[in-house]
Order: structure tokens, then sequence, then C-alpha cells
């Protein structure tokens, strides 16, 4: 039988706003343990929580960008339960009244577009960090409470994503928009952006819903397709073998490559939630949505959109570009230096992200800024280095943060165009390789690219390949 | 009578009480008390009256983004039985 995958994901994310989301405790990423911390994030008795008003703005923009409605009144709830890292034995969360509802965001997978729902976005606050005790036999755990209370997005969407592709493109998209909109720093590694996914499966065409489990702990793009294409595997030859499907909550092993049950904690479904007694409900009026929607930024698709008609740049090359917006900033400052829209894309989306991956840099960290790009662009298309060479001198600028200028001067790399000095390397390799010349004369064409190669070995890749390839076919 | 006596224990494991016999049976006995009021309140026609998350006339108190310093560390983990590099130590949870 044929099967298809029902994804619905559940997105965190941690705000950048500078204090917490009910105390003024700083939110900064880092600091030793406890040293962020006062009584009301400690929740030590008597104290009270006041609604930090940045966290809500990011909210309600974020909620705007994706085309949800924001509910005119909302409030905040308690959700109750039992965790070291929940300093009050509950999180202060939303639950009936979330801040908004409804929108959607558009992906697109293999040339297909397609609209995805967002069900709600709803503010909360963030737990503490755990770390377990490591040598053998250790019977403790320790706590660090500098995130509790970090203000988060939770982002829910609808049960409309059919494969671990589409999951995958639809997360992409979200952190493209949530880093246009500067609400977070999305740092996946770091934790600021979270994700699990609820997955069932079921015959293709059938209308009812498969049982789903819930899967935890996908902290990457890579974590979160291959746990996906595993998770849906499972669950096809589980009902295969006329098994059962239990809805449970599974983790994923990045280290094993599995999923695995998380041991069902007892009745840990039943959160009693209550309002929040200590904040009172907010109403957000449509002069603040009015104010927030005229600060939404150009946003992903937009911009995609925008470099397609005024660079002329190909679909695929404005997709990618436009996937960071760090990468997108930069390309719109090299093409201001560099008019050569195409070329510094096939930089970018080649050597660069190649040399920047290579390095675990997001590219506003790139040790080479736009400016030395273009700068090297130019030497390339001015004719004072090959390619190749160019490729080389890029390898040496993220290496060493030098301008590229620089250095070709140092390293004597400016490309030779001389012709007597090329004519000379030229009749060199010709009579080094008779046997090649004569097959190249009985019109084996592929015998000259073997001597154009020798005459840049000769001169080190310096040689201009067009001279070279001209004076071949002089003496030829 | 609405709450048994079980889910009187469901709802003391969440709340982590460890009640007696005696306390089960007397918390037993309070909570339908309480309980058969509300069926009493539930009786009233509210048609036409808005929920109410909060008994106070107020709406959007918020504070500004600025960060302040907290506790000083020591003083932070003065109430904690135990505390280790800097830390709160608890039971071990996986």
């Amino acid at each position: 039988m044929e099967y298809e995958a029902v994804i619905g994901l559940e997105v965190h994310v941690e705000l950048k706003t500078a204090s917490k989301a009910f105390c003024s405790c700083s939110t900064a990423f880092g600091a030793p343990p406890n040293t962020q911390v006062c009584p009301v994030c400690l929740g030590l008795p008597g104290v009270l929580p006041v609604i930090n008003r940045q966290m809500v703005e990011f909210g309600i923009k974020t909620a705007l960008a994706l085309n949800c409605s924001i509910a005119p009144i909302c409030k905040f709830d308690r959700k109750n339960y039992y965790y070291p890292d929940l300093p009050k034995n509950y999180q202060i969360s939303q639950y009936d009244l979330p801040l908004a509802r409804d929108g959607y965001l558009e992906i697109e997978v293999d040339g297909v577009k397609k609209r995805v729902g967002i069900i709600r976005v709803h503010m909360e606050e963030d737990a503490g960090k755990l770390i377990h005790g490591e040598e053998p036999g250790a019977d403790y755990s320790l706590v660090d409470y500098n995130r509790a209370g970090v203000p988060l997005l939770e982002i829910v969407s609808a049960p409309d994503l059919r494969s671990p592709d589409e999951a995958r493109a639809y997360m992409e998209k979200l952190k493209a928009i949530l880093e246009y909109l500067e609400v977070s720093d999305c740092k996946m590694q770091e934790g600021s952006l979270r994700c699990d996914a609820n997955v069932s499966v079921r015959p293709k065409g059938s209308t009812v819903f498969g049982t789903k489990t819930e899967v935890k702990n996908l902290n990457s793009f890579r974590a979160l397709h291959r746990a996906l294409s595993y998770e849906i595997e499972r669950q096809i030859s589980l009902l295969e073998r006329g098994e059962r499907i239990i809805q449970e909550t599974r983790a994923w092993d990045e280290q094993r490559q599995v999923t695995y049950s998380l041991r069902s904690k007892e009745e840990a479904h039943d959160y009693r939630y209550f309002p929040e007694p200590d904040l009172v409900p907010l109403a957000i009026g449509e002069e603040w949505i009015e104010r927030v929607r005229s600060t939404l930024p150009e946003l992903p698709d937009a911009r995609r959109e925008r470099l397609i008609k005024d660079y002329g740049l190909p679909e695929y090359d404005a997709r990618v570009i436009t996937g960071s917006k760090a990468l997108a900033d930069y390309f719109e400052k090299a093409v201001s230096l560099f008019p050569d829209p195409k070329q510094v894309s096939n930089w970018l989306m080649g050597d660069f992200m190649r040399l920047l991956n290579a390095k675990g840099l997001e590219p506003q960290e790139a040790p080479v800024p736009p400016e030395n790009l273009a700068e090297l662009l130019k030497l390339q298309q001015e004719g004072t280095i090959s390619i190749r060479i160019a490729k080389e001198v890029l390898e040496e600028m993220f290496a060493t943060g030098r301008g590229a200028r620089e250095i070709v001067e140092a390293k004597g790399l400016t490309q030779i165009t001389d012709v007597a000095q090329l004519t000379a390397i030229v009749e060199k390799v010709l009579a080094a390789h008779p046997k090649v010349v004569e097959d190249y004369r009985k019109g084996k064409e592929k015998a000259l690219g073997f001597l154009v190669g020798q005459v840049m070995k000769e001169t080190r890749g310096k040689a201009n390949p067009n001279l070279v390839n001209q004076l071949l076919k002089e003496r030829l | 009578m609405p709450l048994s006596r079980e889910e009187v224990e469901h709802v003391a494991l969440l709340a982590r009480l460890y009640l007696s016999e005696e306390e089960k049976e007397a918390y037993t006995k309070q909570l339908n008390a309480i309980l058969e009021y509300m069926e009493k309140l539930n009786a009233l026609n509210t048609e036409g009256v808005e929920p109410t998350a909060h008994v106070l006339p107020l709406r959007n108190v918020f504070r500004e983004d600025v960060v302040k310093p907290g506790l000083p560390r020591e003083k932070a983990l003065k109430g904690a039985p135990a505390t280790r590099e800097g830390q709160f130590e608890v039971p071990r949870v996986v």
C-alpha cells in the first residue's frame, strides 16, 4: 500500500528582547550560571510579574508577517507541571486566548508552491537549563535559571506538511522570516530556535488522521529531516506488520540516528491551565497593530521577486540568496560595488558558501566583507588574475582576512598576458609532448585541453587562458 | 458527589501532595462542598456576560524592555538545599 505522512510542526523561538518576559533580568546568552536571575524568575514568594512591552510588540510583528489575525483580547495562563527547570512549578503561557491565530506561510518544494497554515502564535516564558552529572553513578542534576523567563513565541503549524522535504522547507522559510523581522537570533545550535514535530501516516488518499507521535529534540534542519524520515518509515513498517502505533512522545537520537520512546510520564499532559491572576489581560487595539504593520520590513518572498526583477537573477539564485537576510544584504552590497549580479551570485552560492560553511560562520560573520569580494571580482574581470587564481585568492582571504589586491601583489599572482613570455612556454610544452600534438592534429580535440593544462602548470595557473588557447591553436 | 476519591488522589499526585487516608476523606468532602457551590453559580443566567479572566478592570500593564541587575548569585543560591558549581543541585531527573 502507498502511504502518506501528515506532519505538523511546533516551533519555539526565543525573542531578542534585552530583558526577560516578566522581569528585568538580562537575556544575554552564555553568562555564568545563575547570574541573570531575580526573585521573579526564581519564583520566590510574594513577587509580581510585569509584561515586557517589547515581547508583545515582537509577537505582533511576527504574527502579522505570518498573515495571522491578532486577537483583540488575549491573556496569560499558568501551565502547571513539576520539573526542576521550572522554578515556579508553572510556566506562564497562553492557553485558550492566544495572541494570534489563522495565518499561513508559503513554501516551495520541487517547483511546487504550497501554503502551510499557521494555527496559532502565542507568548510564553522559557524554562531553565538542566545539566546532568556526567561522572559514573552521578545521582544529581544541576539547574541554571538564566534562561528561565526569557520570552518565547510558540508557532504551531497546521498538519499540512506531507514530507520531510516540506517540513524542512517550512522551517527554513520560518527561520528566514524571523531573521528578516529581527525578532530573534534564530540560532538552532544555541537553542534560540527549536522544533518539535507531530507525525502520523495514513494510506494515500485517506482523509482521516492516523495515530500520531510527537518527536522532540530536532535541533537542526538535518536532524528535522532525518528524524522525520526515520519516524515515517518506522510507522509505516509497524502498520505493514499489522501492528499498532502508540501515541507517545519520542526523541531523536542524533548519534544513533533513530527516534526512541521517552518513558511516558504518567499524567504528564494534565497541565491544569488556569488564568494567570498576577497579569491583567492584553487588549491590542487597531492602532497598535497598524503601527507595527508599518514597521514590517521587506520579507523573503518580496525580496526574492525584487532580486529577480531588479538584478535579472534566475529564480533559483534569488531563492538561495534571499533564504538568509544576511546573505541577501551581502549580495546587494557586493553588487553595488561590482555591478554584475550573476557573477556575484555564482561566487556567493559556490566558493563563498563553501568556505563559510567550512568555518561554520553566518554570512555577516564572513572574514571577507562584500567590499573585498567585489575587489577580487574586479581583479578577475580586468584580467589581472585568472578564475583559478581568484578561487585560490578567495581561500586565502577567508584564511587571513586580507584584501584581494594585497594577496595578489604579495604572492605575485598577477596573470601573465605578455605574448612573448607565454609563447616561449607554449613552445616548450609543444616540444615536450609531440605525441599529444600528433593526436590533436589527427582530430582528437580533447588533446588541446591537456596542452592548456600543461601551460597552466608551468605558469602555476597564472597564464591568461584565452591567450594560451590562441597561441596553441596558431602553432597546431 | 461530583468529585470521586480517585480524582482527589489524582489531583494530589499532580500537586505532589502526599495525603493520609483521613486527609483524602476530608479533602474529598471539602472539595465537593466547593464544587456543589459552583453548581449553584452555574444555575445563574450569564447570557450576554463577558467571561472574566481577571477581577481588576485593568488592561495592558507593561514595563519597558530595560535590563536591571537581579540578585547576586550567592544570594540567589542561598535558600537552596544543595548547590554545586554555582548551580542548584537537584536529584537526577533523567
